[in-house]
This record gives C-alpha cells, sequence and structure tokens, in this order.
C-alpha cells in the first residue's frame, strides 16, 4: 500500500470506527428504562390531567402491542379485537365489584378469560383466510358486544357497570414519596408497572423460536407449511396471546375509567386500536406503544381546536401511509439510517 | 422410496392428472417433463400434501401418505422447493434458514430462548453448502433471483429430507446460472444422498442429470425410462416435435 492510500485510508477508518462506536453507545443506552422512570414521575411532575393521559397512554400501548402480536408479527388483520379487551375488562369489572375479589387474583383472571375466549373465537377464525379472517374476528366481536349490552344480570346491560372498586393500594404509602400520591396516581403507577413487565415478556417472546415461526408464517405462509409447521395451530397460539394480553389491558382499563360498559366492547374501538398500531407502525416491537402515545396525545391537541377529530385523524393516516408505511418509527428509523449515511460519506 | 400408484385429480371437469403411476427409487435422480399444462405441478402438489387426490395412493418408504396435511409431509421427509421462488421476504437470509432448522429440531414451542442463538453453526455451514455465504444479513427479498432459488433450495435441506422434489429449478435462469444450479443439485443430491424428483423444461438440464425421465402429457404418462429409451419413443417425438428435444440430443 502506498503512503497515499494510507494516508486516505486511514482517517476513513477512523472516522467509521467513531460512527461504529458512537452507534454502540447509542444503542446501549437503556432507552426504554429511561422511558419508563420518565412515566413513572409524571403524577409528582405533571398535572392530574397528565396522569389521567400518561394511564390512557400505558393501557393503550398494552393494547396495541397485543394486536400488532397478530398484525405486524404474524400477518394476521383483526378487526375484533377489542372483544379479548372487553371480556378481560368485564371479567375483572365482575369479578371484583359483584364478587369482591383482589385485583391480584381478578386481574390474571381476566387475562386468562380473555385468553379462553380467543381460543373458542380463534379456533373457527384460523380456518378462514385474510379479509375472510378479518370479519369473523369482526363478527365475534359484535357478538360479545351484543352479550355485554343485554346480559342485565352480568354485564348491567347498557347501564354497564360502574363503581368498580380500585385494588387495594395502601402498601404504596410505604415507599418514600408515595405517601400523599391520589389513589388514582398510585393506581397509574401500578398500571406501568403491570405493563412494562407484561411488555417486557412479549418483548423476549417475539425474539422467541416461537416469534421467529410467526414471522415465518406472516412472510409466507404456503412455504412456512412446508417447513413443517402446523401454520393454523401457531396462528391460533398467537391469537390467544394477543387475546390474553389485550385482556390485561382492559381489566386494567375498567378499573382506570371507573367502570365497564357496553360502548368499550363496541367495533369503531377496534378500528381505533388498528390505527394506533399502524400510526406507529407495525413493523417495529416499539411502533404501537409511539402510536398510542402519539393518537392520544393528538386527540387531546385537535380537540382543543377543532371538533372536527376524526377528519384531521384521517387526513393524517392518509398522509401517512402514502408517506411512511411504515408508521411513525418506520419514519424515524429511515431518517435515521439516512442520517448515518450522511455521516459516514 | 416414493411410490405414486394410479393417482388422479380433476378440477370442475378437467382431469389435471389421470392415473399417474411413478416411482423413484431410493437415491434416483428423476425427472418429469412435458409441456406447459400437462399437469406437472398439481402431480407434486398431490405428492406433497397441498391437494387431495380423488383417488390413487402416494407412498413414502412403503407408508401411506396420501392426503396427509403439508406440514406432516415436509416433517416425514419430504422437502420441496416451488416454482415461483418461495422464500421468508422480510427476513435476512440468515434468519430464513435458522427458521427452517428451528423447526425442524421442533423448537417453535419455545416461547423463552433467543431464536437468534440457536443453530448458528448449522445455518452457516447449509448456507456455504448452498453458496450463499456473505449474504446472511441481506433482506431475503432484496436478493437476486438466482439467489432466491439458492436460498428456497436451502430452506428445502434445512429440514433434512430423504426425498427432494424441485419444481423448475432453473426456471428463468440465464444460462450461466443454470449451469451453476445443476451443479450445484449434483454435488448436493450426492452429498446428502438424496432421492430427487424434479420438473424442468430446459431438456439439456433434464438429460444432463437425469436417470430416469417420465413424461406427462395431458395428464397422462405417455413414457417412462432411462434418457435414451424415452429420446427414441415415437410418442414423445411426436408430442415435443419441434420443441427442443432434438437438439438435446
Amino acid at each position: 500500500m502506498t503512503a497515499e492510500a494510507t494516508a486516505t485510508v486511514l482517517p476513513r477508518a477512523a472516522a467509521a470506527a467513531t460512527a461504529l462506536r458512537r452507534r454502540a453507545v447509542f444503542s446501549r443506552i437503556p432507552w426504554t428504562l429511561i422511558i419508563f422512570l420518565l412515566m413513572a414521575t409524571v403524577p409528582w411532575v405533571g398535572s392530574r390531567y397528565d396522569t389521567f393521559l400518561a394511564a390512557q397512554i400505558t393501557i393503550d400501548a398494552l393494547f396495541a402491542v397485543s394486536l400488532n402480536l397478530l398484525l405486524g408479527t404474524t400477518g394476521l388483520i383483526s378487526f375484533g379485537h377489542v372483544a379479548y379487551f372487553g371480556v378481560g375488562a368485564y371479567v375483572c369489572g365482575i369479578l371484583m365489584k359483584t364478587y369482591g375479589v383482589a385485583f391480584y387474583l381478578a386481574f390474571p383472571a381476566a387475562g386468562l378469560g380473555a385468553a379462553l375466549f380467543a381460543l373458542i373465537a380463534g379456533y373457527f377464525c384460523v380456518r378462514l383466510i385474510k379479509l375472510y379472517f378479518a370479519m369473523l374476528t369482526l363478527a365475534f366481536s359484535q357478538i360479545v358486544w351484543a352479550i355485554a349490552y343485554k346480559w342485565n344480570d352480568v354485564t348491567g346491560g347498557d347501564q354497564g357497570l360502574p363503581e368498580i372498586p380500585y385494588p387495594h393500594l395502601d402498601w404504596m404509602s410505604a415507599i418514600p414519596g408515595c405517601g400523599d400520591l391520589s389513589i388514582g396516581a398510585r393506581f397509574y403507577l401500578l398500571t406501568l408497572l403491570l405493563v412494562a413487565v407484561s411488555l417486557a415478556i412479549v418483548h423476549r417472546v417475539v425474539r422467541s423460536p416461537f416469534g421467529r415461526v410467526l414471522t415465518t408464517i406472516r412472510d409466507n405462509p404456503e412455504r412456512a407449511a412446508f417447513l413443517g409447521i402446523n401454520v393454523r395451530l401457531y396462528q391460533l397460539a398467537a391469537f390467544v396471546v394477543a387475546g390474553g394480553l389485550a385482556g390485561l389491558a382492559g381489566a386494567l382499563y375498567g378499573i382506570f375509567s371507573r367502570g365497564v360498559f357496553a360502548d368499550y366492547v363496541f367495533w369503531s374501538k377496534s378500528a381505533e386500536i388498528v390505527i394506533m398500531t399502524i400510526l406507529g407502525g407495525t413493523g417495529y416491537f416499539w411502533g404501537p406503544p409511539v402510536g398510542a402515545a402519539a393518537l392520544v396525545w393528538l386527540n387531546q391537541v385537535i380537540t382543543d381546536y377543532t371538533q372536527y377529530w376524526s377528519f384531521v385523524l384521517g387526513a393524517i393516516l392518509l398522509a401517512l401511509l402514502f408517506g411512511f408505511p411504515g408508521g411513525i418509527v418506520g419514519g424515524l428509523d429511515l431518517l435515521w439510517q439516512r442520517l448515518k449515511r450522511l455521516r459516514n460519506a | 422410496m416414493l411410490e405414486v400408484s394410479g393417482i388422479s385429480k380433476s378440477f370442475g371437469g378437467f382431469r389435471a392428472v389421470s392415473n399417474v403411476s411413478l416411482t423413484v427409487a431410493t437415491r434416483q435422480i428423476a425427472a418429469v417433463i412435458g409441456p406447459n399444462g400437462a399437469g406437472k405441478s398439481t402431480l407434486f402438489n398431490l405428492i406433497t400434501g397441498h391437494l387431495r387426490p380423488d383417488s390413487g395412493t402416494v407412498r413414502l418408504d412403503g407408508r401411506d401418505i396420501t392426503g396427509a396435511p403439508p406440514y406432516r409431509i415436509c416433517r416425514m421427509g419430504i422437502g420441496r422447493s416451488f416454482q415461483r421462488t418461495n422464500i421468508f421476504p422480510q427476513l435476512t437470509v440468515f434468519e430464513n434458514l435458522q427458521a427452517a432448522f428451528l423447526v425442524h429440531h421442533r423448537r417453535g414451542r419455545n416461547f423463552w430462548t433467543r431464536a437468534d442463538t440457536l443453530y448458528r453453526d448449522d445455518t452457516a455451514a447449509l448456507l456455504a453448502s448452498v453458496g450463499l455465504t456473505g449474504y446472511e444479513r441481506t433482506v431475503a427479498g432484496t436478493l437476486s433471483y438466482g439467489n432466491q432459488k439458492q436460498l428456497e433450495l436451502g430452506l428445502a435441506l434445512a429440514s433434512g429430507p430423504a426425498v427432494l422434489l424441485l419444481d423448475e429449478p432453473t426456471a428463468g435462469m440465464s444460462a450461466t446460472e443454470t449451469h451453476e444450479t445443476i451443479g450445484l443439485l449434483e454435488r448436493i443430491a450426492a452429498e446428502r444422498a438424496l432421492t430427487l424428483l424434479f420438473t424442468e423444461h430446459d431438456m439439456d438440464v433434464v438429460f444432463s442429470i437425469a436417470q430416469k425421465i417420465a413424461v406427462l402429457h395431458q395428464g397422462q404418462i405417455i413414457a417412462e425410462g432411462r434418457p435414451a429409451e424415452v429420446r427414441g419413443d415415437p410418442e414423445v417425438r411426436r408430442v415435443y416435435l419441434g420443441q427442443g428435444l432434438a437438439h438435446a440430443q
């Protein structure tokens, strides 16, 4: 190698090494932990209303991640995911209000109940493909809505189940700084913790061999079958796991909003969660939580200025689908890749 | 040994495959040829469980596998490639083959271990074997057509099949790519002691590697035997007149 060549190659290698190091540093920052901790400070630094919004975002994040297990990971389009959210909300609400069961039992029971219902509905749904699958999920969710609306003795019918008690959170007083928090703020912190643990588990599961199998089914179900995969069985498993997680989100939501009502299970809520997930980006684990935050925040900001929230939402979605098919996180990822290339060039 | 006996399949009133019998001995390389629409792909789909035959049976080493679902047939030791390239386009090349190993070793029910860490050596070895070393991190959907075909072959091999069915393995390839692919197939068939059954348009390819040829015409086998016998068959000559068989000599 000539001296000149060495002179030009060396700085470039050094720059590349710096870029690599910078990247390594960047990716070693525990972003999720930082965001979790920032979210946890909301009751102290924000208003009561901020805490309310943060709780809404946290619950929607879990709900949207559960949907994305179907949409982004397995390639199943569900238009009726709210059914499992609703079953979870009702199971938890009925157990706590009607039977006085403790939250710490009612919460897992809500997940199990929703998963069980997902097993029954999913058994039929996975027999169909694509749009037919989507329509059947919608049909099951309307069945849940009809039951919630009409079965007065159990669900409260159109009156719903108001005044679901908060869980016992007196133990939080023992934690320094938590003594002065309202019960609503305490429940938010509990919600944040439970959602964080759930997301950590889902994160692990999508990176497991099971998760990898689901991505092969998303990409090419025919080929997946000829690797030896029982495609329907795995789709059903994904459906059950996603349903169970949605049920957990529903259980939290019922307590958060101080009641469970048939409106929660109406199909438009399913559409909202699909929009949330696509808005954030179905191709990324953190897409749906980002979509949840964006949608809740946008809703607040926009309704301050105009009553045409749906119109603005539609316009944003349209722009996003054409401009950034990967959603918000996909758009940021693209931007980040471009910046990196610019810096390395 | 793969034995197809008296198999038929109709779509509506159209008999796509009619009373076809075909035996491929262990470690034999056999080809099914025939004009477009002769029923070659249908025959493959009947063997691999993608279609259920109206009548007839398929046996693998004496075991009746007729009408079993594709994933079962794959587990019993039949691998296949598809006519249109069939890979997992959004996964990387490495993830494609690794997924195939995960499934083959029945790890799909593992919800907890990180998938990245499993069967790395097996995957790397198979990538080398099908000539894709260096493409590990490429997203499979962005590979060239020839490379996608190589990857597909890798997917078929990962489950360690005894019998490999290839539907037009060199379709759409340039002369050079075809030549390389044939070399690859011969080497892999020998290394892994595979029984190979393939369909192919290119008569040069067929006559260069097949030990046995069956000619399918309008859903029926009109000739079967060693390449020299099939080449001399007057019926085959009639069906294939002007379609390159003479050229292949």
